[in-house]
């Protein structure tokens, strides 16, 4: 695989909090174009900050941070939050229309697009549905189709799926990767699940406790499309047997 | 359903069938209390002399309530956008709020030469805060989420505020007012009893006033049940609104 120049670099990023809370410490990675990577790590390790800082709402204390978010590069970077993070006010197919409001669209302008990026998430059939109306696995495909609909370069994903049940979230799984698969994004995916992370990535990157940085790095080198059947092979369970035990010694001795 | 529909109705007409029945087996005369019948029939008999006075009274709440709103909102917006305004002019509101409107309308009376626009302040004063306040709270109130969402699309300060904090804000301006609806009416009906039976024109407190004065005691309920009927009305009106703008969000998705 000859390797496209980064979209993301992060080099000895180190990122201190006004109340004096350390959240990385020189924390280098890279993503190349069209990549999908993981970031795994225990909780308060500061996975979410590596997502900020890419996102340009954090600034780093020290080392440099590259993305195109930060090049000023309008709608190329999209955000999923933990949280579906929708206007309950709106219906899904304003919520949607969102992005593309605020760089001055017109809604009959986008409509093409918000159906074909409602399409894109299996929710044709309810942009007049309002948030209340929806279960948590409609909310988060909401919100994706959101993030895709401005056709990004960089999506990341902050744990998208960790408050829906076991089959909504591999379903979404399935269908973020072909989501990925379609429009050649590079991704960068919060995750505390190592078999999520498994399924998903091509690459995952441990972060260690607090302040964190890179410990581990996983490849896992099988092929996409990735289905049911990957979960049962011997190659995904070898990974997650090697990203546990990676974990396991990232979060030390801590109780 | 149905049964809660009609059970307050119900309830309304057992007290007043009660209160018809005490005065009547008791032989309570009317000028210590009269008998629903009686205030209804003074009602009729006088609506045409109270009918002028429920007017101004009127006029004076939704005007007060009117100038509360934008005074409120607009005054939230400034401490929404500076938090050094707010720290300089909160303490001021809340010594407005907290001071019993009784005892500043003789003062109020006296400075302000007109008696509708002494009315008005002090049905303002009164009004405004829960107006103020809550939709301070309400324009905080905005998702951090989408509020990173909106940096990240680099939304300009006016898309900021049209499409993230006014929704947000809201049913949090939509409670206050439901608030500051009885409260002007009370404010407006509070100072015309201090400023008494003055002026040109006057509203349904300085009839009751002036009633309590002859000991026309039915025609002190003819004029209170007027102010009371404004009261629910405002109650309703406001709470059907804020039902009609909210009904997509009930369920707080």
């Amino acid at each position: 695989m000859d390797t496209p120049p980064p979209v993301i670099q992060l080099h000895a990023a180190s990122k201190r909090f006004g109340n004096g809370v350390q959240a990385l410490a020189e924390c280098s990675l890279q993503l190349a174009g069209g990549e999908f990577v993981s970031l795994l790590g225990p909780s308060g390790c500061g996975k979410s900050t590596v997502l900020r800082l890419v996102a340009g709402l954090e600034q780093p204390s020290s080392g440099t941070v590259q993305s195109p978010a930060l090049q000023g590069a309008d709608a190329a970077t999209a955000y999923v939050f933990q949280e579906p993070a929708l206007m309950p006010w709106a219906s899904v197919f304003d919520n949607v229309w969102l992005p593309l409001r605020q760089a001055g669209q017109a809604r009959a302008a986008s409509h093409d697009r918000i159906t074909a990026a409602l399409r894109g998430v299996g929710l044709q059939d309810f942009g007049s549905a309002y948030p209340a109306e929806l279960s948590g696995g409609m909310k988060m495909r909401t919100s994706i189709a959101r993030a895709l609909i401005t056709q990004p370069r960089v999506l990341l994903m902050d744990e998208p799926f960790a408050a829906l049940d076991e089959i909504t979230r591999s379903r979404l799984n399935s269908d973020l990767l072909d989501l990925w698969a379609a429009q050649g994004l590079s991704v960068l995916f919060v995750t505390h699940s190592v078999y999520e992370s498994v399924f998903l990535s091509q690459r995952v990157l441990v972060l260690g406790q607090r302040p964190g940085r890179v410990v581990a790095e996983v490849r896992i080198d099988a092929p996409y499309p990735r289905n049911a059947a990957f979960r049962r092979s011997a190659p995904y369970l070898q990974a997650c047997a090697e990203l546990s035990a990676a974990l396991e010694a990232a979060y030390g001795d801590t109780p | 359903m149905k049964a809660r529909r009609l059970l307050p109705a119900l309830t309304l007409l057992a007290l007043l069938l009660g209160w018809e029945l005490l005065v009547r087996l008791a032989h309570i005369p009317h000028y210590t209390l009269p008998a629903p019948s009686l205030v209804a029939q003074t009602l009729w008999a006088n609506f045409g002399s109270l009918a002028g006075s429920w007017w101004f009274t009127i006029k004076v709440t939704f005007s007060a309530l009117a100038l509360a709103c934008a005074g409120g909102v607009l005054l939230a917006a400034v401490f929404a956008l500076s938090p050094a305004v707010e720290a300089a002019l909160f303490p001021v509101a809340v010594i407005l709020q907290v001071t019993p409107l009784v005892a500043i309308a003789p003062l109020i009376l006296i400075y302000i030469e007109s008696t509708t626009a002494a009315l008005l302040l002090c049905a303002w004063i009164v009004a405004f805060f829960p107006i103020l306040s809550n939709t301070v709270l309400g324009l905080r109130a905005a998702d951090a989420n989408l509020r990173d969402l909106f940096r990240l699309y680099r939304a300009t300060p006016w898309q900021r505020l049209r499409l993230l904090l006014t929704p947000t804000a809201l049913p949090y301006f939509l409670g206050g007012l439901r608030i500051s609806g009885g409260l002007s009416l009370i404010g407006a009906v509070t100072a015309e009893m201090v400023a008494g039976a003055a002026g040109r024109e006057t509203g349904l407190a300085s009839r009751i006033l002036e009633a309590s004065f002859r000991t026309e005691t039915p025609k002190m309920f003819a004029a209170l049940t007027l102010l009371v009927f404004t009261g629910m009305l405002i109650f309703w009106a406001f709470n059907a609104l804020s039902h009609h703008l909210l009904r997509m969000r009930q369920k707080n998705g």
